[in-house]
């Protein structure tokens, strides 16, 4: 598959398999695209080039209609939360609930409650998004997007500006999840410890392609030095840390 | 030359690509009209906020509008000895042009860069994208109640805007003025045409309130997601509403009441 914005690359031809009941990370430097995979995955994005299929479907050959009837079966946790900011969190749960199912109210609420406990915070049901901290709001989002028991579900830069007890109930939460629900897990990130904490899968994407796959072992025990950088953390290695720029003292006495 | 000529000539390409997008828009809209109507909770929750929230700058411009116009028209009328037409004059002018057009203009300013910030934060938050990824259309429920609810708040709007408006001309008139109360509510009755003067004032205010909201809808759907982009969203919606507005009612007038 190959995506462009305008004359920039994002994808160059590059394939991906995503196992059923796994989590799969896609990791990667910030501005290589992660979030806008999972935007073609889902199908708000149309690559140039090439498909993607879930379960046999190709996101971008069905109708709108058919569209929708397969984005019930995916959750998407968005980087901000996504929450509707006119609405409590109760109602944020119960949204796609009343919109796409019968249930009465007394069902409606009872799963609201089942799903806000699963996130820890059945007690917190009654706050507006602006009164949830980012870790509260990401939690919120989590129930919301588990609310129609999907079965895959894409989560994006979840632990993102996480204070470490957010970070470590997140990540709990995502391996919780899809060790009970067997959901199929996207984790787009770049904090490599506690996204390779919970993967089984891992595929490190730079300059619009796939630059190393396999699992977390596979991956720290590779010798290749882009993979070490990345997971080291280093800044001297492959990968620049400084944009392209004349030596630093041509600059100063120019 | 060469230059300004090619900049006149990208611009005018820019301006008609915007003005097909911002109808496919409206169209795509219009399409999911019905889902909307099914559901009349989205429109009155919208009505609130475009219309409820708008009233009181509408009496209070209304009234003063009235006001001044029952004066200008004294001065000059009482010339000629004409001033017991005061209310002709106060009620065509409110009914004809000025209901309609200050009403539009203050919409524009007050519930269509509302609606543009609103759509624009929504967007930049991903609610939109939100919604989308749990299989709901945002045209349907976000965009189409905000078009419907402007539709019809704006005649409603106007309809109130006249109404304190002759109440504010019958203040000056009759208690600033000294004209005989009878004169000025039989002159306002025997001088105005149902259809002709009130039923084009309505007309006008039910097509400037669906400009409106479209522009408004439009700006704050096609915003760049910054608080740069959202602020210049905003603006374009005031400007590009009022000017609507201001060109859509020579259009109407002369249709209307001229020979065009």
């Amino acid at each position: 598959m190959s995506f462009s914005r305008g004359s920039r690359k994002i994808f160059d031809d590059i394939s991906l398999d995503i196992s059923r009941s796994k989590v799969t990370a896609i990791m990667g430097p910030s501005g290589t695209g992660k979030t806008t995979l999972l935007k073609l995955i889902g199908g708000q994005l149309k690559p140039e080039q090439g498909t993607i299929t879930m379960d046999g479907n190709n996101v971008h050959q069905l109708s709108r209609k058919d569209l929708y009837q397969l984005r019930k079966r995916m959750g998407m946790l968005f980087q901000s939360g996504a929450l509707l900011t006119d609405i409590n969190v109760f109602d944020n749960i119960a949204y796609p609930l009343r919109e796409h199912t019968d249930l009465d109210e007394s069902m409606i609420r009872s799963l609201v409650l089942m799903k806000l406990n699963a996130v820890g915070l059945r007690g917190a049901r009654d706050l507006m998004p602006s009164e949830l901290s980012g870790g509260m709001s990401r939690r919120v989002a989590l129930a919301r997007a588990i609310a129609l028991d999907p079965v895959m579900v894409m989560y994006d830069e979840p632990f993102t500006g996480q204070d470490p007890i957010s970070m470590g109930v997140l990540v709990n939460l995502i391996h919780r999840m899809n060790q009970h629900l067997r959901l199929s897990s996207i984790v787009v990130s770049h904090d490599v410890p506690e996204t390779m904490s919970i993967s089984d899968h891992i595929y490190l994407i730079s300059g619009g392609k796939i630059v190393a796959k396999g699992s977390p072992e596979e991956l720290e025990n590779s010798d290749d030095p882009w993979v070490q950088q990345f997971i080291a953390g280093k800044a001297d290695g492959p990968v620049p840390f400084h944009f392209a720029a004349d030596p630093l003292m041509q600059d100063l006495l120019s | 030359m060469m230059n300004n000529i090619q900049l006149i000539g990208h611009k005018l390409i820019a301006t008609v690509a915007r003005l097909g997008q911002a109808t496919v828009f409206l169209y795509q809209i219009l399409l999911t009209m019905p889902g909307v109507l099914i559901r009349p909770k989205l429109i009155t929750k919208q009505l609130y906020s475009t219309g409820v929230q708008t009233l009181v700058i509408i009496l209070v411009a209304g009234t003063f509008v009235g006001m001044v116009l029952a004066l200008q028209a004294y001065y000059v009328l009482v010339d000629f000895g004409a001033e017991d037409s005061i209310s002709q004059m106060v009620v065509l002018s409110l009914m004809r042009e000025l209901g309609p057009v200050i009403t539009g203009l203050l919409f524009a300013g007050r519930a269509g860069s509302a609606l543009t910030a609103e759509i624009g934060l929504m967007k930049s938050t991903e609610q939109l994208s939100g919604m989308e990824m749990m299989a709901v259309d945002p045209m349907q429920r976000v965009m189409a109640p905000r078009i419907l609810a402007g539709f019809l708040a704006m005649p409603i709007l106007t309809a109130i805007f006249i109404a304190v408006g002759v109440l504010g001309g019958y203040l000056v008139a009759v208690h600033g003025v000294g004209i005989y109360e009878g004169v000025y509510w039989s002159l306002a009755q025997t001088k105005v045409d149902f259809y002709t003067d009130l039923m084009n004032g309505m007309i006008k205010s039910i097509v400037f309130g669906l400009v409106i909201v479209w522009i408004a809808v439009f700006e704050g759907h096609d915003s760049v997601p910054t608080s740069e982009g959202l602020g210049q969203a905003t603006t374009r919606t005031v400007v590009h509403g009022s000017l609507a507005v201001l060109g859509l009612d020579f259009l109407l007038t002369a249709l209307m009441f001229g020979d065009i």
